[in-house]
């Protein structure tokens, strides 16, 4: 036997290393219960210098008390941290770099905090490890990005540690079992503190996977993000969303699908009682979704054209509507709504036919990003929900309409759908020869550029000229001239032949809105189902409760 | 404020006057008066300067795919995007046509 190969070290340093931090807080601890206002010095002695810390933060709920508290750490005593972060949405994420206490960040999003992030990026204030999907991060928490420190939110907990955290459930499984599986220390901030168990209205992370708990301040942040106000919905809104329901969902028989936020989705979702009814397709299409909970979509529930929705995380204001709809949402025994992120980016990735996005930037083969100049916005979800699984092995309709060979071991393909206008406010052309992102990816040094969305799993490109079915091009040529079909009066769409256009329409390879027959005057607001969110809150029989800022009365 | 003006040879017969968009920001109003010349005057008024190539683009690409109607259309513009001015443009057209 090789005796002399067998390596001498430890097996068991990281729960040497847990217990040690555990017990120098002892006297700051009443149980797992730390105190709020010595919780800074706790900080210090649970995490050391050099530590991966995962703080949980998406583009909704918000360990914001964490967050605050570990920018007001001393940077003497912790710094140089590698912080993991779904998301960057508060000036706090930043200020822990600011500071000296951070060092180095992976992410997914950074939404509101995109310009900053630059701006540190170009001081050399922070390094970027990687821009990941959301669970292209979670899964290198489980490898090479095992967290010694989580710090996570949650509404309740109990004097032993078991975690409430009902609609906004999100991330918080995920990045727990991360840590707790691997020695790792797991820290969560609570709105409120109840004595048992049995004051929980459901208990959604186990107490023995949760070392601390602290009471915040102020109830957590949640970003209402997914709220779209029908006021802001335009007639180029409709007209897209019509082309979108008639030519591509109608089409393909899309059953199943994920709509990015925007006006434009939200148009299709409030198009679909009404214009959907007319073009008789309830039933046939939109019934199965993974879906954050759109206010947008409750018209389309109440008529009974949505059979399930499984959500990333919740949305203010929509926790008694989910709570009186359990056939539609899930919902924990208490009746409140769970969420689960990793799980629905997973129904987004394998269980659905399609997904509807959008993007700032496409270039001439359809790659897009969201990434421009001084703007590092990461990319949340969409990489995932965009994009082509090729693990997948169950057919539907829609998936085997993409398979274009006679070849007889071709597959299907999700359906990949980039909805965007040719030009945004402020003359932006959305179509360019070249994305910025490759530009920022050489600035930032970064190994790949930063492209959200590639081209070769884009099927579709549906403008306000026309919808592009890409995934007919029989070539990188041929997918080029389509895109620039559909591209307007963008440099892009300049350069297009008008005779290949009249084929490819002829082909059927191209569709513009006429070619649907879709008239422009029927392109009107009166369309939708709700032109308001006070409509909304009226389909709901008053279950939704909007968030102040969205209440006009 | 920019004033632009363009000509196009035009050879369909609208019957009527018409108005479609709203004075609004990212909007525009366009409003139809059929003339018997076989042209189409465009007279956009426009809050973005140096937007004139732009125009030039839009409805040299609006002539390539459509007939244009014999008439003056005229423009008022609230930074529109090429995408909601097209479209309240077919509107006006198709209103011309059938109001």
């Amino acid at each position: 036997m090789l005796a002399n190969l067998k390596s001498n070290r430890a097996w068991d340093s990281r729960l040497n290393e847990k217990k040690r931090r555990c017990n120098a807080v002892n006297k700051l601890a009443n149980g797992k219960v730390l105190a709020t206002d010595s919780f800074v010095e706790a900080l210090e002695k649970l995490i050391v210098a050099g530590d991966r810390v995962v703080l949980e933060g998406n583009n909704q709920k918000q360990a914001d008390f964490l967050a605050r508290k570990l920018s007001q750490v001393d940077p003497n005593i912790i710094h140089n941290l590698h912080m993991l972060m779904p998301s960057i949405g508060l000036p706090e994420h930043l200020d822990i770099f600011e500071k000296g206490i951070a060092k180095k960040l992976d992410f997914s999003f950074s939404g509101t905090q995109s310009l900053r992030i630059s701006q540190l990026l170009a001081d050399h204030i922070l390094e970027i490890g990687a821009i990941h999907t959301y669970i292209e991060l979670y899964a290198r928490l489980f490898v090479d990005l095992i967290p010694n420190v989580a710090l996570v939110a949650a509404y309740k907990a109990d004097r032993n540690g078991n975690l409430y955290t009902g609609p906004s459930t999100e991330d918080t499984p995920s990045i727990v079992e991360a840590t707790a599986f691997k020695n790792g220390i797991v820290i969560a901030q609570v709105n409120e503190l109840v004595d048992d168990e049995a004051d929980l209205p459901r208990v959604d992370i186990p107490a023995s996977w949760v070392d601390f708990v602290v009471v915040a301040d102020k109830p957590f942040f949640i970003e209402p993000l997914f709220t779209r106000d029908p006021r802001l919905i335009k007639p180029i809104h409709v007209l897209m969303g019509m082309m979108a329901i008639k030519g591509i969902y109608a089409k393909h028989q899309v059953k199943s699908l994920n709509h990015g936020i925007g006006f434009n989705t939200a148009a299709i979702e409030l198009l679909l009682p009404t214009y959907g009814e007319q073009l008789g397709l309830k039933g046939k299409i939109c019934q199965h979704w993974a879906l954050n909970p759109h206010p947008t979509l409750i018209p389309a529930i109440e008529c009974g054209w949505v059979e399930t929705v499984h959500c990333f995380g919740g949305e203010l204001g929509m926790e008694k509507y989910m709570a009186a709809r359990p056939d539609i949402f899930f919902t924990g025994h208490d009746g409140s709504m769970r969420s689960n992120r990793t799980l629905c980016q997973l129904a987004g990735q394998y269980g659905v036919d399609m997904f509807v996005g959008s993007t700032l930037q496409v270039d001439g083969l359809g790659n897009s990003s969201t990434v421009t100049h001084g703007r590092l916005s990461g990319f949340g979800g969409a990489p995932n929900m965009g994009h082509d699984p090729h693990g997948r092995r169950h057919a539907t309709s829609a998936w085997l309409d993409m398979m274009q060979s006679q070849n007889p071991v071709d597959r299907g393909h999700k359906l990949v759908v980039q909805m965007v206008e040719t030009f945004q406010a402020g003359a932006k052309p959305t179509f360019v020869e070249q994305l910025d992102a490759v530009e920022v990816g050489k600035e930032s040094d970064m190994p790949i550029a930063p492209v959200m969305i590639y081209g070769d799993d884009i099927t579709h490109v549906l403008t306000e000229e026309g919808i592009a079915y890409l995934y007919q091009a029989k070539s990188l040529e041929e997918r080029r001239a389509m895109v620039a079909a559909v591209a307007g009066i963008t440099d892009i769409g300049l350069g297009v032949d008008s005779k290949r256009v009249a084929q490819f329409r002829k082909e059927g390879k191209v569709a513009f809105p006429q070619d649907l027959g879709i008239q422009p005057t029927q392109a009107q607001r009166s369309l939708l189902a709700a032109n308001s969110i006070a409509d909304l809150v009226e389909w709901s029989d008053g279950l939704y409760d909007p968030p102040a800022r969205f209440k006009s009365w | 404020m920019e004033r632009i003006e363009l000509t196009y040879p035009a050879t369909e017969k609208l019957q009527h006057k018409a108005l479609a968009g709203v004075v609004g920001s990212g909007d525009l109003e366009a409003m139809f008066i059929p003339h018997q010349e076989k042209m189409l005057k465009i007279i956009i008024k426009t809050s973005v300067d140096g937007s004139k190539h732009r125009w030039q683009n839009l409805f040299n690409r609006f002539a390539s795919l459509h007939a244009l109607p014999m008439g003056t259309l005229e423009i008022n513009d609230f930074a529109s995007t090429p995408g909601v001015a097209k479209l309240r443009i077919e509107q006006v057209f198709e209103e011309a046509n059938y109001a």
